[in-house]
């Protein structure tokens, strides 16, 4: 019954959906008010009947009900309460009705913080976020409907071990969230298309959409890059994989859409540009959607792929793209050029930032893309992997983050290029040296390690620069400002970590015996042998790793080795030790013949860096937001109207 | 304080005490490879190197059977001798250039490699292209405009109202 | 106008490339093979260790190579259809058993019946390494010079027998 409700509850919010992306965008067309008026309430009923449906899924895996055909294959009658919540979200079907809801969650958000904008603007903006989430609800009862029953099955097959873990619980929520918040950008791109009011208005509202949206898509890859460094057993952070990819590139050209529109809103400039952007990032959101769940590319964590499927959403993708793409080619040419700068301004270093990011997302794209290219025109397999990724990216992501040292502290519509040599040759002279010798304290000097310790400390000497001066005015607090630079400083600090884990990581794969000892960077570990351990749903081997440091009792870590009942497939639980300036890393391998075990041991200098700063980017997103001028924006208009 | 310190020796004492007769009996591990400086070659060229039989795994992260066998092949040819290439040669005889992650240069693959710098220096170019006929047509547009204005301050109180 | 429609162009060309993509597998490794010799090898048979065979000794004659193994469920998958095929006599079928114990794959042969002329057998691997083969079942055609004319990874299906392996090897007999 509960099943047939929540299917229930998704078809009404499909026909609502419709009312909510036509009627809208039709009034607003006609200027007709009472049809723009639907759009605020139809998207209030759509989300409303979309979490009905979500907690109906939910319901049926929380009571273990095996006549669905989704909760059969992705639960079991002993796996734990709280990965039968998460295992809503951990197939297609349910993904993707998670991914409606974060939509329909988005689109209230819009219906709620809008009173200031005009009514045909938010009309639109509601309208095209209804025919999105009309295209998505269509997808999923036409090919994957998560409430499909069956007869009832005696249990079910399980949830995928990697996805029983903490990180299932926060990190699919958080990176749609990501995923879709640009589709609020996207909604007032084409909104301010379709009006022909391609001002500098639409650039600030959409603004603080965009930077939150980011911001959640930052959290969101840093928490799947986090999940696969302790879940995937030999502690890499980034492997390039398709999905991490389809992640990737919207955040590169997210982040570029949050540095054009700063251009677009305070001087008007690279209006058609910034309205590209916000329809690439979503489509490249969209573009991910069907990589990961068409199975054109195989991928370590894809979902089970269905050729239908892949043709819908391919099909959905080129409906919404394609008719963005052309009528942004129908309205573009007719923008205004917007304020007069020079070739040295502000404006110029945030379009070379702009290049520079869009170039590496052409790159990411195209290396995901190529094999799939080759093998459609008959010419051959062949693979696409980190060294091409590693090689291609980092040149184009160097000059990046250079520029993000220099950009904030430039003048809109002009630099001086002398004050500003000035201004900065003791910072890039200490930086320069430092990044040099510092090296030296470590086991060996490489090139790497000094670039990548030049780009941080460069960014930190100009932020530093930056914030004095701003202290030295009368100019007060202001919440954009500050965010850019903590966002700044956030890339340094991954900078960072990235740099020193993957030049000084130490790697030991040992045969290791009850009692037996191996000192790894002045730690030294002694394996305490092996006791059997068992879960709810699993069987497995827990190890005793007794650390310790100059003779001292350190810590004692339990890496585990699990086979799950229902695939009976074995997965390794790897122990860390975190720390601020290294982490410890351990799993177990294979027993041996002789009653020894294999140990993987891994010291990991500054790797928590990595997602440090990630946060750091994310939490000046969230900063900057709160800036008075947003609000500011709002009471004005509000007052106005 | 000194007490906690106390403590800490005293523990510190005990876990040595504890730790001595096991580590007297037992000793260091030992590397799971005989020759860990082989062993660092192979893992070096196995990351580069793309397991088959999974999804998408590099040889030496994957634990399947068949790239276990295969790290074993490398670790013996590298044992007798050859180069990296040559095992690399060996490899793609056999499974083709599907397993190189590092897709080799020739002219199937130039647009891959060179096709992002070439864009850079294209967008580049474009930029500075479109900067200076941009700084051009917003002289003349403002002039327009300014030439506007006096038509507009000439014609006076008439000008506003049509 | 024109510039603006640079995106829908590349846009509209990745459609396209995204739509063959569909109908592709990206799991499929075309074999290196095709067109050269089958790797030489000398191994033991299966109905009697101490017999060997080579590809050598097949030389004139049309022949499909199947790598099987006790332990691979797919192989039982098209195991009626190579037992079909070898009925129908059109190409002989040489089996090689990868990777496994010899007495659990005649036990197999024995339950479920014997396809395969004569079955060699590969304890370690090595000779499947040579082959390329990174998936059991695999089955490659060889012609009467010895080369390697085809190779299906996993398990056979009509279809591909009746469309690609057959009448490739009836062209390849005359």
């Amino acid at each position: 019954m509960i099943p047939e409700l929540g299917h229930f509850a998704l078809i009404l919010a499909l026909l609502i959906a419709l009312v909510q992306g036509v009627l809208p965008l039709v009034g607003a067309a006609r200027n007709n008010q009472a049809w723009m008026a639907v759009a605020r309430p139809a998207a209030r009923a759509q989300f409303l009947l979309v979490a009905i449906a979500f907690c109906a899924l939910a319901y049926s895996f929380l009571t273990h009900d095996f006549s669905v055909v989704n909760v059969t294959r992705n639960s079991h009658s002993r796996l734990p309460e709280i990965y039968r919540f998460t295992a809503t979200w951990g197939s297609h079907e349910g993904s993707m009705l998670l991914w409606t809801l974060i939509l329909g969650l988005w689109t209230v958000a819009v219906t709620l913080f809008s009173r200031h904008l005009p009514d045909d603007m938010v009309a639109r903006v509601i309208g095209v976020m209804g025919l999105v989430s009309f295209g998505f609800l269509l997808f999923m009862l036409a090919t994957s409907n998560p409430f499909l029953r069956m007869p009832m099955a005696m249990d079910g097959s399980d949830l995928n071990p990697l996805l029983q873990d903490p990180g299932m619980v926060v990190h699919p929520p958080i990176l749609y969230m990501g995923y879709v918040g640009f589709s609020v950008a996207f909604a007032f791109a084409i909104a301010a298309l379709l009006s022909g009011k391609l001002d500098a208005s639409w650039a600030r509202w959409s603004r603080p959409w965009t930077t939150s949206a980011w911001a959640f898509l930052t959290i969101g890859i840093m928490m799947g890059s986090w999940w696969a460094y302790y879940e995937l057993g030999w502690g890499g952070w980034w492997f390039w994989d398709p999905v991490e990819n389809a992640s990737l590139m919207p955040w590169l050209v997210g982040t570029a859409l949050i540095h054009s529109l700063a251009v677009t809103e305070k001087r008007g400039s690279f209006k058609a540009w910034t309205v590209f952007l916000a329809i690439g990032a979503f489509s490249l959101s969209l573009l991910g959607t069907f990589l990961v769940r068409s199975g054109v590319l195989s991928s370590v964590h894809s979902f089970a792929t269905d050729p239908t499927r892949g043709l819908f959403i391919l099909m959905f993708l080129a409906a919404v793209i394609g008719s963005s793409l052309l009528l942004f080619a129908m309205r573009a040419s007719k923008v205004g050029l917007g304020g007069r700068f020079a070739l040295v301004s502000r404006e110029s270093f945030l379009m070379v930032n702009n290049i520079l990011l869009l170039t590496a997302t052409a790159s990411v794209l195209l290396g995901t893309l190529y094999p799939l290219f080759l093998d459609a025109l008959g010419l051959g397999k062949i693979s696409v992997g980190p060294p091409y990724f590693n090689s291609v990216f980092i040149p184009l992501v160097t000059p990046l983050i250079f520029l993000a040292g220099v950009g904030p502290l430039t003048r809109w519509k002009q630099v001086n290029v002398p004050e500003l040599a000035h201004r900065l040759k003791w910072g890039f002279g200490a930086s320069v040296v430092v990044a040099l010798l510092l090296p030296f304290t470590q086991e060996k000097w490489l090139p790497m390690v000094s670039l990548g310790i030049l780009l941080a400390l460069w960014i930190a000497v100009t932020v530093a620069i930056s914030v004095r001066a701003r202290l030295r005015t009368t100019a007060g607090w202001s919440a954009n400002f500050y965010g850019m630079h903590l966002a700044h400083l956030g890339v340094a600090v991954t900078v960072i970590g990235v740099t020193m884990v993957s030049s000084y990581q130490t790697e030991r794969n040992m045969r290791m015996a009850v009692g037996e000892t191996v000192t790894v960077q002045g730690y030294t570990f002694r394996f305490d042998g092996v006791v059997d351990v068992t879960g709810p749903n699993y069987t497995g081997s827990r190890g005793t790793l007794e650390v310790s440091q100059n003779g001292k009792p350190f810590t004692t870590l339990h890496p585990e080795k699990r086979i799950y009942v229902a695939s009976g497939m074995p997965f390794t639980e790897s122990a860390i030790d975190y720390g601020f300036t290294r982490d410890l890393y351990t799993a177990l391998g294979e027993r041996l013949d002789d009653g020894a075990w294999s140990v993987r041991l891994f010291h990991k200098p500054f790797v928590v860096w990595i997602w440090i700063g990630s946060v750091l980017m994310a939490l000046g997103g969230f900063m900057a937001i709160t800036d008075r001028r947003y609000r500011a924006a709002r009471k004005l208009k509000g007052g106005e109207a | 304080m000194r007490l906690n310190m106390k403590l800490a020796q005293r523990a510190g004492i005990i876990a040595f005490a504890l730790w001595l007769p096991l580590s007297a009996i037992a000793g260091e591990a030992v590397p799971i490879a005989e020759d860990p400086v082989l062993e660092q070659r192979m893992i070096a060229l196995s990351e580069d190197l793309r397991c088959l039989v999974c999804q998408n795994e590099s040889l030496a992260g994957s634990r399947s059977e068949l790239a276990q066998d295969l790290r074993q092949e490398i670790r013996d040819q590298l044992r007798t001798g050859k180069s990296n290439d040559q095992v690399i040669e060996y490899l793609t005889d056999r499974y083709g250039d599907f397993v190189l992650y590092k897709p080799p240069l020739k002219p199937l693959t130039w647009l891959l490699w060179f096709g992002p710098f070439v864009l850079l220096v294209g967008a580049g170019g474009g930029f500075f292209l479109y900067l200076k006929r941009r700084g051009e047509r917003i002289a003349g547009e403002s002039l327009s405009e300014e030439e506007k204005k006096r038509v507009e301050a000439l014609l006076g109180n008439n000008g506003n109202k049509s | 106008m024109k510039r603006f429609l640079i995106p829908l162009g590349i846009f509209i060309v990745l459609v396209i490339f995204l739509g063959i993509g569909l109908k592709l597998n990206p799991r499929e490794v075309p074999s290196p093979l095709i067109g050269k010799p089958a790797p030489d090898f000398k191994l033991a048979l299966l109905s009697d260790p101490s017999r060997q065979m080579s590809p050598a000794d097949l030389r004139g004659k049309v022949w499909l190579f199947n790598v099987w193994a006790s332990w691979c469920g797919s192989c039982r998958q098209e195991h009626d259809l190579l037992l079909g095929l070898a009925r129908q006599g059109i190409v002989p079928i040489y089996g090689m058993d990868y990777k496994d114990q010899p007495g659990d794959a005649r036990a197999v042969l024995t339950r479920f019946g014997n396809p395969y002329v004569e079955t060699v057998i590969d304890p370690d691997g090595r000779t499947g390494m040579n082959y390329g083969v990174y998936g059991v079942p695999e089955t490659y055609l060889i012609d009467k010079t010895g080369i390697i004319r085809y190779k299906h990874t996993g398990p056979l299906t009509q279809e591909i027998l009746d469309k690609k392996i057959l009448p490739l090897a009836k062209e390849l007999q005359q």
